[in-house]
């Protein structure tokens, strides 16, 4: 997101057509002996001759102006190579760009990657070393005297967005308020999204309900933290091995942030240890190289857990308003939302795209939606699994559930009285075209699951979700070798082995050779053209695209060999059954050729045979799911356990269905950690009080059940293969599921995420209190 | 700190290596040893992506000191495929797709490896509640389980 689509983006048409390979699930993938042997690299497994180890000195601070820096003592401790502040790295002007789903701002990243002026939350970047030794490294960390002035934080948006709250940076002003203002605020923009006329439709409505959410940041979670190495050359170039979900992009910040050539800095990517959309940012990457270049040796750089939690990620905290109006018979008549959220130290958050979810499942005409984005001292926010949208969902979902219950209509009914389908007007401007949400609500209802008995205290709940696909820049290049097996080289950063074996398949569907002759491997920066982030459910959607366009120039060469060799036309040959083979029987009565004969041909006729993709992918083929949740509420302990769980997604055409249910039940599982414990808990000085992952507790294999997965296939239209993105949506239903569920199992509707054992218990005993006050009204 | 000579036997083989009194045996395998198939996730044993065993016991090993390992045996990853035979249990974790990224699946195999030596036959919650200390962010355990389901299966023979 974030940048205006491409008229000269590459859309191909959804080709039907009978599928040998694509649609089944391999024996075989590429990554996973590896994977299961410890043999796969990750960053921090990568070790260089005579590297440095790379420590870095955070703001114990949640703000304060940073006085004066004395790193001379730590200069001083015998192996210390380096040691880089502020002073080592240029100032950057305000320049935008697309770093993911979110934009960055790089006057912002510089200061977030190393601070300037001031800091902004504990765990804000103050210095980084580089000595011979972890320890020694360490050592020095506690050498450096940083002088800070303390100033007045403020953590929640509700109270950054008021009048007389402490104001991270006095030269922000709201945008998209005119006239401009004259006083600075933590609101560092407002944004407006409307269609039809709101006024009338709450006018035409029935029933009209209006609720407020808050919503705690929550961070990805994966385990494998940062981890960098860096090595900087006298001659001016630098190699990055990194863990990240976009080199490319990688890449071009690191130049831009140490005022490089791009041409002089490779980034490799290395096996990634799970992103979710946290590791689309620069961190370690800038300190390791100019660590390096000081040092005149390699540095690594990996973070503890607890920086992982301080000063990586996480979401934003929102507040959320939604009203929305309906009539008795349960047609939404008016759909209108606030969206605060937090964007932590700088501006930037996921409001863009929170806007543009916010009610997008439904079938609407009047709709307004006004959004904040708001600084706060936090960690800048990043990117987590559908950016922003888990919030306005628990806000929305749980709005159309009370309608349902208030119209008496079943809240399957009630969605598919509403449901978006093809040729839908959105509020934020386009239409949808073909997608599969009214078939995920009818294979819900018609599920075993829904035929399940509740016990007491026992709650069922249902909730919908959107994502879109990005498209962005791709390249790929297929190589075939001189035996006739196909390498395809992909710039995509495949996070999680599945796009490795979805791009093999697709290729050895085009080519029509087995599965186990081709191999797919990431390039490096120097391998391909640009290739924007794994992000935004882009990755096999997007890279299929390349590989698709790859593959089918290696068979326009293998065609023009076949010719060459018939000494017929180019246009005289076709490719069927992996075979180029004669246009008709006027062409002449050759014996068709495989890849293998005409590989060993290739040589005398013209050379080696390869194909090469080069393109933007439009955006498009959004994906849509139904998720179905029972839990038991514990009236002792406030404690909700998740009993049965049913996810049903649209995937437009499940490449490798067992890795799209992995990716379904893993998003699943991630929304009910963030629905039932995830939090960050600050304390009153601003200061990160569980850093870890034993007071920030992500689900464990005995908190959650199976999760039962259905795979809906309406094909995206503009997809030879109609592949949709799937891997953000699961992870958009859980939090409004199960405060849905929680309310069918005792009544009471949950507002404030997350729905954890105090909160729950808490709900309860109001509610006897409210309860007994009422019997005692009643009986005076 | 003077280093410490520590002898140790690590997937059948006898390692000599001088460790910091204060190196952790996770920072001796990867750093000293140079086996990096042992993952660190937090350093504080709340992740499991370090689990080893030491004289067959399941451990964090981000929580024993390298010296600790002095005169034991340690089993890791490295040491679960016999030659080109995987192990069943990485045979089924790759056929049921128990893995995605793979950072959290050396520590999860070794410690379902412990569960199935102990326990050849367990039940679903057994399965879930010995491997509550390994976290998983990719696969929401149900495929995780399923393996260990049918590895088990295998093990015993039918």
């Amino acid at each position: 997101m974030g940048r205006a689509p491409s008229p000269f983006a590459t859309k191909i048409p959804y080709e039907k057509k009978d599928l040998k390979i694509v649609g089944s699930n391999p024996t075989a993938r590429g990554d996973a002996v590896d994977k299961v042997t410890g043999r796969a690299r990750y960053a921090s497994d990568i070790s260089l001759p005579g590297q440095l180890i790379g420590r870095v000195l955070r703001s114990p601070h949640a703000r304060a102006n940073i006085l004066s820096i004395d790193t001379s003592a730590a200069e001083a401790l015998p192996g210390v190579k380096s040691v880089v502040t502020r002073d080592d790295f240029p100032d950057m002007e305000v320049e935008h760009a697309a770093s993911g789903e979110l934009m960055v701002n790089f006057r912002d990243v510089t200061r977030n990657m190393m601070a300037r002026e001031n800091v902004l939350y504990d765990g804000h970047p103050v210095a980084a070393v580089a000595a011979t030794s972890d320890a020694i490294a360490k050592q020095a960390l506690k050498l450096i005297k940083v002088e800070y002035e303390v100033l007045p934080h403020v953590i929640d948006v509700r109270d950054a967005m008021k009048d007389d709250a402490p104001v991270l940076h006095e030269d922000q002003f709201t945008k998209g308020v005119e006239p401009k203002p004259t006083k600075p605020s933590n609101i560092a923009a407002r944004m407006e999204s409307k269609l039809g006329d709101i006024e009338k439709g709450f006018a035409e409505a029935e029933i009209i309900i209006e609720r407020e959410f808050n919503t705690k940041p929550v961070h990805q979670g994966y385990i494998e933290p940062q981890a960098s190495i860096a090595n900087y050359t006298e001659g001016g170039q630098a190699e990055v091995w990194t863990g990240t979900q976009g080199h490319f992009v990688f890449r071009a910040q690191i130049a831009k942030l140490l005022k490089m050539d791009m041409s002089k800095v490779k980034v490799i990517p290395t096996e990634l240890g799970g992103g979710f959309g946290g590791k689309n940012n620069v961190y370690l990457e800038p300190l390791a190289v100019m660590l390096s270049k000081k040092g005149k040796r390699p540095v690594k750089m990996v973070m503890d857990r607890d920086e992982v939690f301080r000063a990586t990620g996480p979401t934003s905290g929102t507040n959320v308003k939604v009203k929305m109006g309906c009539t008795k018979d349960g047609r939404i008549t008016a759909a209108q939302a606030e969206l605060n959220y937090q964007s932590g130290a700088y501006a930037g958050s996921s409001l863009p795209l929170a806007t543009i979810t916010v009610f997008t499942r439904y079938d609407l005409e009047n709709v307004s939606v006004v959004g904040h984005d708001v600084t706060t001292n936090r960690p800048k926010v990043a990117a987590y699994r559908a950016p922003g949208a888990p919030m306005v969902a628990f806000g929305v979902e749980t709005v159309i559930d009370e309608m349902a219950e208030e119209c008496g209509i079943d809240p399957i009914d009630f969605r598919l009285l509403n449901a978006a389908k093809e040729g839908t007007q959105t509020h934020f401007g386009p239409k949808l075209g073909p997608i599969g949400y009214i078939q995920t609500l009818e294979r819900a209802k018609a599920h075993a699951h829904m035929k399940e008995k509740l016990g007491p205290d026992q709650g069922r709940g249902i909730a919908t979700g959107f994502w879109f696909t990005l498209g962005a820049e791709t390249s790929a290049t297929v190589n075939i070798g001189e035996d006739g097996t196909a390498t395809l080289i992909f710039g995509t950063v495949d996070v999680t082995g599945g796009s490795r074996s979805a791009f093999a398949m697709i290729v050895a569907e085009e080519l029509g050779i087995p599965y186990e002759k081709v191999r797919t491997m990431s390039g490096d920066t120097s391998a391909l053209g640009f290739n924007f982030m794994t992000a935004g459910s882009r990755g096999t959607a997007a890279g299929s695209m390349a590989a698709v366009t790859a593959t089918r120039k290696a068979i326009a060469r293998m065609c023009e060999i076949a010719a060459r060799k018939w000494e017929v036309e180019p246009d005289q040959v076709v490719w069927e059954d992996g075979k180029a083979r004669p246009a008709g029987a006027n062409v002449g009565d050759f014996a068709p050729m495989s890849v293998a004969e005409l590989a060993k041909e290739a040589s005398w006729f013209g050379g080696t045979i390869a194909g090469h993709a080069e393109i933007n992918v439009a955006q498009g083929g959004p994906g849509f799911g139904t998720h179905i949740v029972d839990v038991e509420v514990d009236r002792k302990t406030g404690a909700v356990k998740v009993l049965r769980y049913t996810l049903i997604q649209d995937a437009g055409k499940a490449v490798y269905p067992e890795f799209i249910e992995g990716q379904f039940q893993g998003g699943a599982v991630q929304g009910i950690g963030t629905a039932l414990n995830e939090e960050y808990i600050y304390n009153d000085k601003g200061v990160l009080e569980n850093a870890g992952f034993l007071d920030y507790r992500i689900p464990v294999a005995s908190d959650v059940p199976f999760i039962n997965t259905e795979i809906v296939e309406v094909p995206n239209p503009d997809h030879p293969y109609g592949i949709r993105g799937i891997g953000e949506v699961p992870i958009i239903p859980p939090l409004p599921a199960i405060a849905n569920a929680i309310h069918d199992a005792i009544g009471i509707r949950m507002r404030d995420h997350p729905m954890s054992p105090p909160k729950v218990l808490k709900a309860l005993k109001d509610r006897m209190i409210e309860d007994a006050a009422a019997q005692g009204t009643a009986a005076e | 700190m003077a280093k410490q000579y520590v002898s140790t036997t690590v997937n059948g083989d006898q390692m000599e290596v001088l460790c910091d009194p204060t190196q952790t045996l996770l920072d001796v395998l990867r750093d000293e040893l140079d086996m990096t198939g042992t993952k660190e996730g937090c350093g504080t044993g709340d992740c499991g992506a370090c689990s080893v065993t030491l004289d067959g016991v399941l451990v964090c090993s981000c929580l024993v000191l390298g010296i600790e390992a002095n005169g034991k045996s340690v089993e890791t990853i490295e040491g679960m495929a016999r030659g080109e035979e995987l192990h069943p249990l990485q045979q089924k974790f790759i056929d049921h797709v128990a893995l995605q990224c793979g950072i959290c699946t050396p520590g999860l195999l070794v410690a379902s490896k412990a569960l199935l030596e102990e326990n050849p036959d367990p039940t679903e919650e057994e399965i879930r509640y010995w491997l509550a200390g390994n976290l998983c962010r990719c696969t929401g355990y149900h495929k995780i389980v399923e393996a260990v389901q049918d590895a088990a299966r295998e093990m015993r023979g039918n």
